[in-house]
């Protein structure tokens, strides 16, 4: 157990810093890194100091490590668009709000995606299922800003009921994480219908009902619990994307986030603050997935005692 | 013998059938046999001959909804248990009738100590405080001769090996002393030194309590040293049932014949493995008339369109057998 | 009951293809009408039977609501705030779509396959860095990628196919590995091993045709996400650029018209959703009928 965790911890780190390569030589892409860095309207003394910082004049391997030097002290050089703040400042400033509905919408449809999957698997080629098919084709078919939008449309325009975008209580929140969530909805669903049905099928679930094993106590313990683990291997991806949708979701109900700040930081051609959300986008990322592999050893005891 | 007294489990005419893509078959059809308590019954056949399915049969838990007990009885220790409820089959389940499937390997949950296994099985049917119920199921551990019960409730069934974790399988099925035990080929993924072992294992308990089993195997080794009566399926029926010594010294159908020619014989150096020509007959194509006929040396024209009635030996010892062959021998139509 | 023989014959590229073609001809007719009419007609088509320029439009008639809602034949989806015809957009924009993802599969998707073959054949060093290397890219959010390609490169076609093949090739490299793994354990790649074959001839004449089944089904299985991709790319403005008449654009362009004009994003969003709906019920029939062993993916 000990030793898996410290061989992911360490897989964690090395490709943090594989990360840190791409965004360092994204920033020479463009050619100069000094042009992607400076507003346009800055002199030439300015363009001299930022040369200094980073090493510019120096050969790319120590300009690279003087970057990481810095990017582990939380610098990533100064906003652009945004006058006076640092680039990781402003990402810091707006991560709990992409947390608040990134972990909101995950929770939603996991409530709802779980039991659906376990009920379709249980009630194989019944209605039932074929229904929860039709919500899983729909939702891995339709484009989350477009559903955004219709969401807006009906529930916000037209019938009122929600309000149409920012940040504010729960009612804020709902239709956004159904427009962030309900593709993760579908593939939860399929995940957990699929290992239901394989676990359903099993000896031990035979051996649990020949014990006399009530049948819910046999499909929501001894499945599920079985069941369970494929899906959560998954999770660490489903966190991934929800990270990509909150980008379009964040742009769609202008909920005041990281996605939202990434979108303006293009437009404003921020790049310091494209590569502070990139960077911390990718660190969230994994370290979620670390959590769900500790959390996955933790329910296999098979892994745990290895 | 204990030949007087009733049986414990009763079945009659007992049919499965089970919608494929072939469309609707007949897993078992008509099945009859019945087992006393301390004795044991071998269900001997191929695979896919409807043995697992009879047995799943006798627990009311065919695979659902593809397969559906449609005609028969089981009476078990006095009950009917084909019109019994949902809820009242759940008090059987494990409590009157147990049983224990094949491999060890996949039987047990992965994700719960093999204590809280056993334990279910017991909170199941008994209430009790959670500290007397551990205390039973060590107790059910001990007498499958697990060692040091105390400490291997703890354990994942990943930590144990096969024949310990059939042991406990054995535990589980005990738990709470049924009466009536199905033994669905519990050996063939052991070692061989082992299967000795749980056999015995079985034996001691099956005469310590009283226990009456119904033993599933396609190992007529197996059959000798553990059963009292045998019935051998074929396609879905049983073709011959009698006396586990009769069978032996004195087969009545040929394909009861066949099998025993094709156990390997220990004593000769070169085996002799009579394998019966051809396949069984597949479920939806059967034969009209009696199912080994394609496969049989002696088949008759009559073989062809009539299914046998069931014969019973002269001997008075219950032997019965299904084959037109008896009907000029001095065996008896009778309605088994 | 019923009989499943093991898959352990050789299979030929072309018997390959000939069992591809054969399961291909009891295709559901439905799905592929679907498909045919959805995506590829008025994809390929555009040019001659769509009804108005998809680029020009005409300003007076700007605004004008589809048939059925008080609009006429002549722009039946409506048009937008340029008096262009919703519907000869959405057929123009299926061809950008269909290109996109067509192009960035074969890219990924070759690109995938080498690395998977080597990595699952040679093992070794090669295995470690490139599992390394599918790790770091599956954890990179690829519109992050997309994001940071948009201000360095501006967006256009070549960024969207760059971001297309970085997400893919990871996704190929892994299932292609994990097929060869399992491959490379038969007879008659240890017979070919052992008659002295290359390794070159190894991995094209015994081993690619064998992982061909999985290549194919994640294919076919990718096309709907990708065109999701690129229409979300797009709907950001770090896709396809503006005139092009792409889907996510579009879905863009009507969004703050959404409730006085509704049908300028609401008609793109659902040719999307069918279009990537009749996709991945097409991946999941191929699936089934070519690999039933990636039931999860």
């Amino acid at each position: 157990m000990q030793r898996y965790l410290l061989r992911r911890v360490l897989q964690s780190i090395l490709a943090m810093l594989a990360i840190s390569v791409i965004a360092f030589g994204l920033s020479h892409l463009s050619g100069s890194p000094v042009d992607a860095m400076l507003p346009m309207d800055a002199g030439p003394e300015e363009a001299a100091r930022l040369t200094k910082l980073w090493g510019l004049d120096k050969p790319v391997y120590e300009q690279y490590f003087i970057f990481l030097g810095n990017a582990l002290q939380g610098n990533l050089g100064d906003s652009i668009k945004w006058q006076g703040q640092t680039a990781m400042g402003l990402v810091l400033e707006r991560l709990p709000a992409t947390l608040q509905l990134g972990g909101f919408a995950i929770l939603v449809s996991t409530i709802i995606a779980i039991p659906i999957g376990v009920l379709a698997a249980v009630y194989k080629d019944t209605p039932f299922d074929a229904f929860g098919k039709i919500i899983a084709l729909l939702g891995q078919a339709m484009p989350n800003f477009w559903l955004g939008i219709v969401l807006i449309w009906i529930f916000a325009v037209t019938l009122q009921w929600l309000p149409t975008s920012g940040r504010g209580g729960l009612s804020h929140m709902i239709l956004p994480a159904i427009a962030m969530g309900w593709f993760q909805v579908a593939a939860l669903m399929r995940l957990t219908r699929s290992a239901m049905l394989e676990v359903l099928d099993s000896e031990y679930v035979k051996l649990a009902r020949i014990k006399g094993v009530p049948e819910w106590r046999v499909v929501w313990v001894h499945a599920l619990r079985n069941a369970a683990i494929i899906p959560l291997t998954y999770f660490g991806l489903i966190a991934g994307s929800i990270f990509t949708g909150s980008v379009v979701i964040e742009t769609v109900f202008a909920w005041p986030g990281t996605g939202l700040l990434a979108i303006d930081a293009i437009r404003g051609r921020d790049f310091p603050v494209v590569q502070a959300v990139v960077l911390t986008f990718a660190g969230v990322f994994i370290l979620v997935n670390l959590l769900v592999d500790t959390l996955y050893a933790y329910l296999d005891p098979r892994i745990r005692y290895k | 013998m204990m030949a007087q007294e009733a049986p414990i489990i009763e079945v009659r005419e007992l049919e499965t059938r089970i919608d494929t893509k072939m469309g609707p078959i007949k897993a078992v059809d008509g099945v009859s046999f019945s087992v006393r308590p301390g004795q044991t019954l071998g269900i001997v056949g191929e695979s896919g001959s409807g043995k697992s399915i009879t047995a799943l049969s006798l627990l009311r838990l065919v695979p659902k909804p593809a397969a559906k007990i449609t005609s028969g009885s089981i009476i078990l220790d006095g009950e009917e248990i084909l019109t019994a409820s949902e809820a009242r089959m759940r008090e059987i389940r494990g409590g009157k009738i147990s049983m224990i499937l094949q491999d060890p390997q996949t039987s047990l949950n992965p994700v719960f100590t093999i204590g809280s296994q056993v334990i279910e099985a017991i909170a199941t049917h008994v209430k009790a405080s959670p500290l007397e119920l551990l205390e039973r199921a060590i107790e059910a551990l001990k007498r499958v001769r697990v060692a040091d019960p105390k400490r291997r409730v703890e354990d994942y069934p990943h930590q144990m090996s096969g024949g310990m974790k059939q042991r406990v399988v054995g535990a589980i099925a005990l738990g709470s002393n049924p009466k009536v035990l199905i033994a669905d080929e519990p050996t063939t993924a052991l070692d061989v030194t082992i299967q000795a072992q749980y056999l015995k294992l079985l034996k001691d308990i099956q005469t310590e309590t009283g226990l009456a089993i119904i033993f599933i195997t396609h190992d007529f080794g197996v059959v000798a040293r553990m059963c009292d009566q045998v019935a051998v399926m074929y396609a879905g029926r049983v073709v011959e049932q009698g006396p586990v010594r009769q069978i032996f010294s004195d087969p009545a159908h040929p394909y009861t014949k066949a099998l025993l020619n094709s156990v390997p014989s220990v004593e000769e150096d070169v085996k002799r493995l009579y394998s019966i020509r051809g396949q069984p007959p597949a479920f939806w194509d059967m034969p009209a008339g009696c199912r080994f006929e394609p496969r049989c040396d002696k088949a008759m024209p009559k073989c062809k369109t009539e299914y046998p009635p069931i014969y019973e030996s002269p001997d008075g010892d219950h032997h019965c057998a299904s084959c037109w062959e008896l009907e000029s021998t001095e065996w008896t139509q009778s309605r088994y | 009951m019923t009989d499943i023989s093991p898959r352990t014959s050789e299979h030929t590229f072309g018997q390959k293809m000939f069992d591809l073609s054969r399961s291909l001809r009891s295709l559901p007719i439905v799905p592929i009408f679907i498909l045919v009419f959805l995506l590829i007609l008025p994809a390929v088509t555009a040019d001659l039977i769509a009804p108005h320029d998809p680029i020009r439009g005409r300003i007076p008639d700007r605004l004008a609501p589809p048939v059925f809602f008080g609009g006429s034949w002549e722009y039946p989806l409506g048009t937008d705030r340029l008096g262009r015809d919703v519907l000869s957009r959405i057929m123009h924009g299926a061809k950008v779509s269909l290109s996109v993802s067509i192009v960035g599969i074969i890219f990924g998707g070759v690109l995938g396959t080498v690395l998977g073959l080597v990595a699952g054949y040679f093992r070794g060093w090669a295995d470690a860095i490139i599992m390394r290397l599918v790790d770091i890219t599956m954890a990179l959010p690829s519109i992050l990628l997309a994001l940071v390609l948009a201000v360095s490169v501006g967006p256009s076609f070549q960024t969207v196919i760059i971001v297309v093949t970085f997400v893919l090739w990871a996704l190929y490299a892994r299932q292609v590995r994990g097929e060869v793994l399992s491959i490379r354990e038969r007879d008659f790649v240890a017979r070919a091993r052992v008659s002295g074959a290359s390794h070159l001839r190894i991995i094209f004449r015994h081993i690619l045709p064998n992982a061909a089944n999985t290549i194919i089904v994640l294919a076919t299985l990718q096309v709907g996400s990708v065109i999701l991709l690129e229409a979300g790319l797009s709907f950001l403005g770090v896709g396809i650029p503006k005139p092009t008449p792409a889907w996510g654009l579009m879905v863009a362009d009507g969004r703050q018209l959404i409730v006085s004009a509704w049908w300028i994003a609401f008609f793109p969003g659902l040719a999307i959703t069918l279009t990537v709906l009749a996709l991945n019920l097409l991946g999941d029939w191929m699936r089934d009928k070519l690999d039933p062993k990636m039931k999860d993916l």
